[in-house]
């Protein structure tokens, strides 16, 4: 049975987009000669590199019969767990500047681990506790990091 | 020549011995122990991880720590492939097909102390051969010019994407990917800024730690969530009066080690076939000479004993071209290279005689680090079994923090953890359409120093682009671009051939959880 495999052709298609958007930004900079190069130079070789392995991978992906037929889908992802993860990094982000470093750690897991469809909130709650205080003792005390604790407090 | 070696030597253990490098040798084997037992933790995570906690240190202790980590988690990938037969780590894919069943029959004890003994003497050679290989390459390096240095990069990193996992292709826009991320920031010649689009903060180039903890910590995990098997611990009570070896296990293991040691040495001189390859080829060889193959896969010693020597000579091994050239072989030592950037230090052949004490503290460390390892495991093998159990649910939203706060830490500034997770989610991405994203730091560590080398020698040779293939005056780099050439057009064989039975083990099937390396 023959299956071509989509991801090269997206894959393919991903990395001639990158290579063009290269060549297309590098363009702006002095290109200069072989002997004296400006800065533009070497970006540009590189786009130009990508858009021409682009297009292979495409072309060779789709003509060539996939070997093995389940790893031709694309697996999608895991919205539960993805979303966690980024509103996990985010709230760190956030929580670090705006209010303090011990919330952000407890969010910052809380938050993640929800993502996960096995952990019950109990177990959630007692882990974000525990990194929140083995975070704060590492980081804060002993590697003094430049953040403040809780902004509320003034510490 | 060699007398100059021992003595340096001799000096760098002086060095390793000091309390302080000692102590952070010790917490690297430690970190890097329990990094390799973790099932769904990658040694590059855990590298990348630690190294904005070594900013503050001393160079020669923040190596030896990172080192450390590296081989340390080679210890611990074994037993994971063994007692679990979670293909953890990729060199120890292999030691799964016979350490599992071995395992199954009771024999888990014996297969993990052949392996731990198989380690040691497969680290040891790898260190010997680099205490008298790489003075021998330093002084070839010395007659290095741009252009040699830029084709030996050219070889290096063509090796390192088309020998790696996956596709040659998809490995060659990896690393070209990673020379265009290098090229962000200010040009060196004229200060210009390149693809910064107006972020002051990208001004600086894209910030190595948040590169590779984007693509091998978040990008992982996102790929993980929900999609890890549950861990089936019912082998794991293993205690250290099961390790005992029989004489006759160790004498059916005896020559397959050495064989093995010896193939992972070969492998690590090859700039790009790191220990995964080297031991996937040892397994192979092994099977093809035994009298009896039927016996592999089912569970035979030799089949444990061999990759694993295999991979730690490799490991060890895969230093040479990295400390003494400059030139990492795989995305490793590209981190272990950035370090050694960070901390102010120029690689290449001049760094053994610019820091001797960085170099051979750092190679006496390993046989300091390697002892402890095999003292670590072998009577604590309870506790790192215990650790297997570990379920990721808990695991990846601690990792999460210590990305987070990692990638602050490095440089004080939380835009760089936004910078980690949109490069994260672009990983993701690569992932699900089956690149392997370990060439871009490859590409993204040499690509500045590939550019500055090219640029001058196209300056010294007045734009003439024949120096790369001129025989007479540079046949050092006309050498190594022929080699490129030879690995392109081997490539282009392999695949056109139709596919034979190459008689190399099939991997076991690719869990989720598994690092992408």
């Amino acid at each position: 049975m023959q299956i071509n495999d989509r991801r090269d052709l997206y894959g393919g298609g991903l990395i001639m987009l990158i290579g063009a958007g290269a060549v297309l930004e590098g363009r702006r900079y002095d290109l200069g000669t072989l002997q004296q190069m400006g800065p533009g130079f070497f970006p540009v070789a590189l786009g130009v590199i990508l858009l021409f392995i682009g297009a292979m991978i495409a072309i060779v992906g789709t003509a060539a019969h996939a070997h093995d037929e389940q790893h031709v889908r694309i697996e999608r992802p895991d919205w539960r767990g993805w979303g966690c993860i980024i509103v996990g990094v985010l709230s760190f982000m956030l929580l670090a500047e705006f209010v303090g470093l011990i919330p952000a750690i407890f969010a910052c897991v809380l938050l993640s681990a929800a993502g996960d469809r096995t952990i019950t909130l109990y177990q959630a709650l007692v882990l974000s506790s525990i990194i929140t205080v083995l975070g704060v003792t590492l980081f804060a005390f002993i590697l003094q990091v430049r953040l403040p604790l809780l902004k509320v407090l003034g510490i | 020549m060699i007398e100059n070696s021992l003595t340096d030597l001799w000096h760098g253990f002086g060095v390793a011995f000091q309390p302080h490098n000692l102590l952070w040798c010790f917490v690297g084997c430690v970190i890097g122990n329990i990094v390799g037992v973790l099932p769904g933790m990658g040694v590059m995570a855990a590298i990348s991880m630690l190294l904005p906690l070594t900013f503050g240190m001393k160079p020669v202790a923040a190596i030896l720590m990172l080192a450390g980590i590296y081989y340390g988690a080679q210890y611990g990938g074994a037993i994971c492939s063994i007692l679990l037969n979670l293909p953890c780590h990729p060199p120890h894919a292999v030691t799964c097909l016979d350490g599992y069943p071995l395992t199954k029959q009771g024999k888990g004890g014996t297969a993990l102390s052949i392996t731990m003994i198989s380690s040691f003497v497969g680290a040891s050679f790898g260190i010997t051969q680099m205490i008298f290989m790489a003075p021998l390459l330093v002084q070839l390096a010395f007659k290095f010019g741009p252009a040699e240095i830029c084709s030996l990069m050219l070889l290096g990193l063509l090796a390192g994407s088309t020998l790696a996992k996956g596709s040659p292709l998809k490995g060659v826009a990896m690393t070209t990917l990673g020379l265009l991320l290098g090229v962000v920031g200010s040009d060196i010649n004229t200060g210009m800024p390149r693809f910064a689009f107006g972020v002051m903060e990208l001004y600086n180039g894209i910030e190595i730690v948040a590169l590779a903890l984007g693509l091998f910590g978040i990008a992982e995990f996102l790929k993980s969530v929900n999609n890890v098997a549950p861990i089936n611990a019912q082998y794991t009570n293993v205690r250290m009066r099961d390790m005992r070896p029989s004489l006759a296990d160790l004498k059916l293991a005896g020559w397959p080690m050495i064989r093995g040691t010896l193939i992972g040495s070969l492998c690590s001189l090859i700039p790009g076939t790191g220990p995964t390859i080297a031991s996937f080829v040892s397994y192979a060889t092994e099977k093809k000479i035994s009298k009896t193959p039927e016996r592999f896969g089912n569970g035979a010693i030799e089949g444990v004993a061999c990759p694993e020597a295999s991979t730690h000579s490799a490991v060890q091994g895969d230093f040479i071209p990295t400390m003494s050239l400059g030139i990492p072989g795989d995305a490793v030592m590209a981190l272990i290279l950035g370090a050694l950037i960070m901390q102010g230090i120029t690689p290449g052949p001049q760094l053994i005689k610019e820091h001797p004490d960085l170099f051979w503290g750092l190679i006496a460390s390993f046989w300091i680090g390697n002892i402890l390892l095999v003292f670590l495991n072998v009577p604590m093998i309870g506790i790192w079994v215990k650790l297997l159990t570990i379920p990721y649910k808990y695991l990846y939203p601690s990792a999460l923090f210590f990305i987070c706060i990692g990638v602050y830490s490095a440089n004080n500034d939380l835009f760089a953890v936004g910078e980690t997770l949109i490069i994260g989610m672009f990983g993701y991405v690569l992932l699900i359409l089956g690149f392997h994203p370990a060439p871009i730091l490859l590409g993204f560590v040499l690509g500045p120093r590939l550019e500055e080398n090219f640029r001058r020698a196209m300056l010294i040779q007045r734009g003439d682009l024949t120096v790369f293939v001129d025989v007479y005056n540079h046949p050092i780099a006309a050498t190594f671009i022929g080699l490129s050439v030879l690995l392109i057009i081997g490539q282009i064989y392999v695949r056109l051939r139709p596919k034979k039975d190459l008689n190399i083990p099939e991997m076991p099937t690719a869990k989720a959880g598994q690092p992408a390396e």
